[in-house]
C-alpha cells in the first residue's frame, strides 16, 4: 500500500448535454476548444492529484477555477464524468451508494463555506448530528460530542442556538461537527472565505493546533493564495477547471509552473515560504554524525540553533541579531548546516538567491 | 423580441389602427351583419357548436354507474374515501359541536356532551399565549368570545370543526406531493400544470363533479376544500425543499445520511419556515372554501350566510359576516404566531409536577374536565345561555335602512352614472366584438405579448370558449373583470405607492391589506348587496374590494424595494420629489406593479365566479347554474373557459413583466 490516502486519476467534470459522447468521440482526451464549441462548461479537466496521508493539500484557485467541483468530485458529491477515484486503494466511483453511506459515516469529513449547520438544532445536536445519523445512542454521543466541543473551545455553549453565535464561533461549530466521527480523511471548502480578516487569521492558528494534534490528512479549499501558503504542505494550483502546478509552496515562488503561478507569487514575501534549509549552507559530510561538538564549526556562543524545517521569517531576526552563523538541526537535532545573517539579508533584500 | 427599436414607432401606430377598426367593428357589426345576411359574425352559430358538455356528463355517469379499478367500482372507492374522511370529522364535530352520538334521530343516545364553549375559549386563548404572548392570547380569547355572546357559537363550531380536519389532509398530502415534485423532475412537470390549472378554476366548477361523485353533505364539501387548500401546500413544499441551501444538502450527504433521513432529518426541518407559510395558507383557503362549501351541504357559518344572502335578511347576514371575519383573524394570527415561534431550547425539566412542567396543558384539562363534569349541573356552562346572547341584527339592519331612506337617491346617482358612463359602454364594446375579429385580436395581443407559442395557446383556447357556445359570456366575463380591475388598479396602485412613500401610512395600509386578504371572498358580498342590491354594479364593488389588496401590496412593494443607490443618485442629480417618483421610483417598480395587476386579474376572476350569486350574467353564472342542477359536463366546460381567460391574461403579463424587468436588468426575481 502507498502512503496515499486519496488518488485522482485523470478526473473530468463537464456541464451540459450529450458529455459522455464528446468523451467518446475525443478519445478520452477532449481539447478545451473542443468542449466549449460542443456548449459544454469544463468544470474540472483531467485532474491527477495524490494526496499523502497527514499532510494538509490545499486546492487554491480563483472563483469559477473548479476547486470545489474537484472537491465534491472527490467525495462524490458530485458525480465525475470520467476518471478514477481510489480512496486506500478502492475504487470510490464503484461503490454502491449503501458502501458510499458506510464511507461518509465513518472515514470522510466536510466543512463548509457557510457553515451549514443545521438552524433548528442546539450546538451540542449539531456536533452530535453525525453520530445521530449513525444510529448512535444519546448519551454516547452526547459524551463524544461534548469533547469535540470542547477541543475546539465552545464548551459551555452547548445548548446555544447557530443564530446565537458569531460567524467565528458558528465555524467552530461546523468544525466539531465534522470531527466528531474522527475521518481520516478531512475536506475543508474555504472554510475561513466568510469570516473577517482578523478572525480568519485566528482560525487559521486554531486549525494548525489542532492539526498538529489530530494529524488529519486534509484536503482544504482556498482563493486566498496567503492562507494557501500559511497552511499548506503542499498546494495545487487550479485555472479553468485545470490542474496547472502541484507543488509545495517555497516550489511554487521558486520555480512558478507558468506565468499564472508567476503573477500569485510575485507578492508573495520569499521569507514567508523559504525554509531555512535551502538558505543555509550545508554540511559537507555531516549526515549521521552527531550536532553540538562537529569538528571544525564554530559554536554559536549563544547556544542559538534552528530547525531546518522553520521558515526564514520566522527565525530571521535572531539569525540577525548572531555574530556568528547559527547551527541548523534537523527533525531529529542533528546538526545539517549553518546559516549566516548574510544568507537571511541576501534573500531578504534581493529575494531568491539563484 | 420579434420587432427591432427601429419600428417600435410603426408597431405603435399599427396598434393604434387595429384599436380603431376594433372600435368601429364593435359599432357597426350588427348592422353590417344585417346588410350581409350573415348573423354568424355576431352570433356563433348553434349548428357549428361541439357538444362537450354532455361528453363530460356522459362520462361522469359511468363512472359512478360502470367504471371498476380492478375488482373495487369506482363509486365503491369515492365511497371508501368518503369514509375515511367522514370519521375523524365525525369524531372532531361530536367534541365541539353535537356531544358524542351513536344511533341516528330519536333514537340517537349521547353518550358525552359537547366541550363545554368555555373550554374552548380557554383552549385557543392558552394556545395564543403558547405560540406567542399574553395579547394574542386575548386577542384569540375576545375572538372566541365574541362567537359565544353573540350567538355563532355552534355555527362557528361546525365551520371549525371543518377546518380542524382539512387542514391536516391537505397539509400531508400536499407535503407529500410537494416532496415528489422535489424529488422526481417527471412528477414536477406533470403536476406543476395541473396546479396552474387548479389554482384558476374557479371554485365553484370544483364544487360540480365533487357534488355529482360524493353527494350532498358535509364530507363533499370537506373533500373540496381540501382539494381547493391543497395546491398551494405543494408548491410551497417544493419551493422551499428547493430553497435549502446546497451546503445544508450536501452536508446530509455528507454526514452519510439516506435519501430518507436527508429528506426527514436535514430537508424538511431546516425548510420548516417555508412550510409553515404554506401551513398558514392551508388554513385560510380551507376556511374560504368551508364557507363557499355551504352550496354543497358543509353547514356552518357559511350555510348562514348564504341563507341570509339569499333571504336578503340584512342583520343576520352582517353578523354572521362578522363573525366570518373574527374567526379568519383569530385562525391567521394563532397559525402566524405558531409558525413564527422560535423553537426554544429546552433545558430538562424532569421531576417537577405535571401543573409546573406543563403548566398551559394542565390549565387546558382542567377546563375541559371541569366543563363537562359541571355541565351536568349548570347547563349555562355546556351551552351558552340564549338569554346571555347579544344580538346586532336589529342594529344593523336599522343603520342600513337608515341609509337607504337617506341616501338612497345619491347612492343611485352614483350607480347610475358609472353604469352608464363607464360600464355599459365597455359592455357594449367588448360584446359588438364580432367573434373571429375577437380571435384575431387576443391572437395578435398575445404574439405581441409573449410570442408565437403563446399565441398559438391563446387561439385554441379562445376556440375552446367559442366552440362551446360561451363567447358572448366569456365576453361579459371580460368586461366585468376588466372593469373591476380598472377601478382596482386605479385606486390600488396610487395608494400603494403613497403607502410606500409614507412610512405610518405604509404601516396603517399594511395591517387594513392583511385583513382584507384574511377574510373568506363570500364576506365582501355582504355590505355591497346590502347597499345596492342586486347587479353587475354590485358584483363590481365586492369584487374591486376582493381584488384591491395585490394592486396595493405590489405596488408598495415594488416602490420601496428600489435600490436607496439610486434614489441617492437621483437627488444628487437634483431631481424633485415628483421627478424622483416618476423617473426614477415609477419605471423600476414597474415590473412589480405589472404582476400586482396580474395578480389583480387572478383574484378579480376568482371573486367574479362568486358573485354570481347576485346576478350577473356571465361565466360564473353559468357554473353556479350547472351547481344548483348538479350538471357536471357544464360545470366543468364554463369552469375550464372562465380559467383559459385567466391562464391567457396571466401568460400575457408575466411575459410582459418579465421583459420590463429585463429591459432594467433587475436580476432574476421572476417570482411571483
Amino acid at each position: 500500500m502507498s502512503q496515499n490516502k486519496l488518488i485522482c486519476q485523470d478526473v473530468w467534470k463537464l456541464y451540459g448535454r450529450g458529455a459522455s459522447r464528446l468523451f467518446r468521440d475525443h478519445a478520452g482526451a477532449p481539447s478545451l476548444d473542443s468542449i466549449l464549441s460542443a456548449g459544454l462548461t469544463p468544470a474540472v479537466r483531467a485532474a491527477n492529484l495524490e494526496i499523502r496521508v497527514g499532510e494538509i493539500f490545499v486546492i487554491m484557485g480563483l472563483s469559477g477555477s473548479g476547486k470545489s467541483t474537484l472537491v465534491r468530485c472527490m467525495s462524490r458529491l458530485i458525480e465525475p464524468t470520467h476518471g478514477a477515484l481510489l480512496f486506500e486503494g478502492r475504487d470510490l466511483r464503484s461503490m454502491s451508494s449503501r458502501e458510499m453511506i458506510s464511507l461518509r459515516r465513518h472515514k470522510l469529513g466536510m466543512v463548509f463555506q457557510h457553515f451549514a449547520l443545521l438552524p433548528h438544532l442546539s450546538v451540542m445536536q449539531n456536533v452530535a448530528f453525525p453520530l445521530a445519523v449513525q444510529g448512535m445512542d444519546r448519551q454516547q454521543r452526547e459524551q463524544r460530542a461534548a469533547d469535540v466541543i470542547k477541543l475546539v473551545g465552545l464548551d459551555g455553549r452547548e445548548q446555544y442556538l447557530p443564530a446565537q453565535l458569531s460567524g467565528g464561533q458558528q465555524q467552530r461549530v461546523g468544525i466539531a461537527r465534522s470531527l466528531a466521527v474522527e475521518p481520516e480523511l478531512w475536506f475543508l471548502d474555504e472554510p475561513f472565505s466568510a469570516l473577517d480578516p482578523l478572525i480568519r487569521r485566528e482560525m487559521q492558528d486554531e486549525f494548525l493546533r489542532l492539526q498538529a494534534s489530530l494529524q488529519k490528512t486534509i484536503v482544504f479549499i482556498t482563493h486566498d493564495f496567503d492562507e494557501a501558503i500559511r497552511l499548506a504542505d503542499r498546494i495545487a494550483i487550479m485555472k479553468d477547471g485545470a490542474i496547472i502546478q502541484v507543488a509545495t509552496p517555497e516550489e511554487l515562488v521558486k520555480r512558478p509552473a507558468d506565468d499564472y503561478v508567476r503573477e500569485f507569487t510575485r507578492y508573495i514575501p520569499r521569507e514567508k515560504v523559504t525554509t531555512i534549509a535551502s538558505i543555509m549552507s550545508a554540511v559537507a559530510d555531516a549526515e549521521g554524525t552527531s550536532g553540538a561538538s562537529l569538528p571544525g564549526v564554530a559554536v554559536n556562543t549563544n547556544g542559538l540553533f534552528v530547525d531546518a524545517s522553520s521558515k526564514v521569517a520566522d527565525v530571521a531576526r535572531a539569525i540577525i541579531e548572531s555574530e556568528q552563523p547559527v547551527p541548523v538541526l534537523n527533525d531529529r537535532q542533528q546538526l545539517v548546516g549553518h546559516v549566516h545573517r548574510q544568507q537571511v539579508l541576501d534573500l531578504l533584500i534581493e529575494g531568491l538567491p539563484e | 423580441m420579434i420587432h427591432g427599436r427601429l419600428d417600435a414607432g410603426l408597431y405603435r401606430w399599427l396598434w393604434l389602427c387595429l384599436l380603431l377598426i376594433t372600435l368601429v367593428l364593435s359599432n357597426t357589426s350588427r348592422s353590417m351583419a344585417r346588410a350581409l345576411d350573415a348573423r354568424w359574425l355576431i352570433k356563433y352559430p348553434g349548428a357549428w357548436r361541439v357538444d362537450m358538455k354532455s361528453g363530460i356528463s356522459r362520462f361522469m355517469q359511468w363512472l359512478i354507474d360502470d367504471a371498476s379499478l380492478g375488482p373495487v367500482a369506482f363509486s365503491q372507492l369515492t365511497r371508501g374515501i368518503a369514509w375515511i374522511i367522514e370519521q375523524p370529522y365525525q369524531l372532531v364535530l361530536g367534541f365541539l359541536s353535537s356531544g358524542l352520538v351513536t344511533g341516528q334521530g330519536s333514537n340517537a343516545v349521547q353518550h358525552l356532551p359537547p366541550v363545554s364553549w368555555l373550554a374552548v375559549i380557554v383552549a385557543v386563548a392558552v394556545l395564543g399565549h403558547y405560540a406567542r404572548n399574553l395579547w394574542l392570547a386575548l386577542l384569540v380569547g375576545v375572538a372566541f368570545s365574541y362567537l359565544a355572546v353573540f350567538g355563532q357559537w355552534d355555527s362557528a363550531m361546525v365551520t371549525l370543526a371543518s377546518i380542524i380536519i382539512a387542514v391536516p389532509f391537505g397539509v400531508i398530502v400536499g407535503l407529500l406531493l410537494g416532496i415528489g415534485m422535489y424529488r422526481h423532475a417527471w412528477f414536477d412537470r406533470l403536476l406543476s400544470p395541473l396546479l396552474d390549472l387548479m389554482q384558476t378554476i374557479p371554485v365553484f366548477a370544483y364544487l360540480v363533479p365533487i357534488l355529482v361523485l360524493f353527494g350532498f353533505g358535509p364530507v363533499s364539501a370537506l373533500i373540496a376544500t381540501i382539494i381547493y387548500a391543497m395546491p398551494p401546500m405543494v408548491r410551497v413544499t417544493a419551493l422551499s425543499l428547493r430553497g435549502v441551501d446546497p451546503e445544508t444538502r450536501e452536508l446530509g450527504i455528507m454526514t452519510g445520511c439516506t435519501s430518507h433521513q436527508l429528506l426527514w432529518r436535514v430537508l424538511i426541518p431546516v425548510a420548516r419556515p417555508g412550510l409553515m407559510v404554506g401551513v398558514n395558507q392551508v388554513i385560510m383557503l380551507s376556511l374560504n372554501m368551508v364557507i363557499i362549501a355551504s352550496m354543497i351541504g358543509a353547514g356552518g357559518l357559511g350555510y348562514d350566510v348564504l341563507t341570509s344572502l339569499r333571504q336578503l335578511k340584512i342583520g343576520l347576514g352582517i353578523e354572521t359576516g362578522v363573525a366570518i371575519v373574527v374567526l379568519a383573524v383569530a385562525l391567521d394570527r394563532l397559525s402566524q404566531a405558531l409558525s413564527e415561534r422560535s423553537d426554544a431550547v429546552l433545558i430538562g425539566r424532569g421531576g417537577r409536577s405535571l401543573w409546573r412542567q406543563y403548566p398551559r396543558l394542565t390549565l387546558v384539562l382542567l377546563t375541559l374536565v371541569c366543563g363537562w363534569l359541571l355541565g351536568y349541573g349548570i347547563p349555562a356552562l355546556r351551552d351558552y345561555p340564549p338569554q346571555w346572547q347579544v344580538s346586532t341584527g336589529l342594529f344593523w339592519e336599522e343603520l342600513v335602512r337608515t341609509i337607504n331612506v337617506n341616501y338612497f337617491d345619491e347612492l343611485e346617482v352614483i350607480k347610475t352614472h358609472i353604469l352608464t358612463l363607464f360600464m355599459l359602454p365597455i359592455k357594449r364594446f367588448l360584446l359588438g366584438i364580432p367573434w373571429p375579429w375577437g380571435l384575431l385580436m387576443i391572437t395578435l395581443l398575445a404574439l405581441r405579448f409573449a410570442g408565437w407559442r403563446l399565441a398559438l395557446m391563446s387561439l385554441l383556447l379562445s376556440v375552446f370558449i367559442l366552440v362551446n357556445g360561451l363567447w358572448e359570456d366569456a365576453m361579459t366575463t371580460l368586461y366585468l373583470c376588466g372593469v373591476s380591475v380598472i377601478i382596482a388598479c386605479l385606486l390600488g396602485i396610487p395608494l400603494g405607492i403613497f403607502a410606500a412613500l409614507n412610512k405610518p401610512l405604509g404601516r396603517a395600509v399594511s395591517v387594513f391589506i392583511d385583513t382584507l386578504q384574511t377574510l373568506p371572498s363570500f364576506v365582501y358580498l355582504i355590505p355591497v348587496v346590502m347597499l345596492f342590491r342586486v347587479g353587475d354594479f354590485t358584483a363590481m364593488i365586492a369584487v374591486v374590494l376582493y381584488a384591491l389588496a395585490p394592486a396595493v401590496r405590489y405596488a408598495m412593494y415594488g416602490v420601496q424595494r428600489v435600490e436607496p443607490q439610486l434614489i441617492e443618485a437621483g437627488i444628487v442629480s437634483g431631481c424633485n420629489a415628483w421627478q424622483l417618483l416618476m423617473r426614477i421610483r415609477l419605471p423600476l417598480a414597474s415590473p412589480q406593479i405589472l404582476l400586482g395587476i396580474n395578480q389583480t386579474i387572478m383574484l378579480a376572476l376568482s371573486m367574479l365566479v362568486i358573485t354570481a350569486l347576485v346576478g350577473t350574467r356571465d361565466l360564473g353564472q353559468e357554473v353556479y347554474v350547472a351547481l344548483t342542477k348538479a350538471d357536471t359536463g357544464r360545470g366543468i366546460v364554463a369552469g375550464l373557459s372562465v380559467a383559459f381567460i385567466a391562464i391567457i391574461a396571466d401568460r400575457m403579463i408575466s411575459a410582459s413583466a418579465r421583459r420590463a424587468q429585463r429591459r432594467y436588468s433587475l436580476g432574476g426575481d421572476s417570482s411571483r
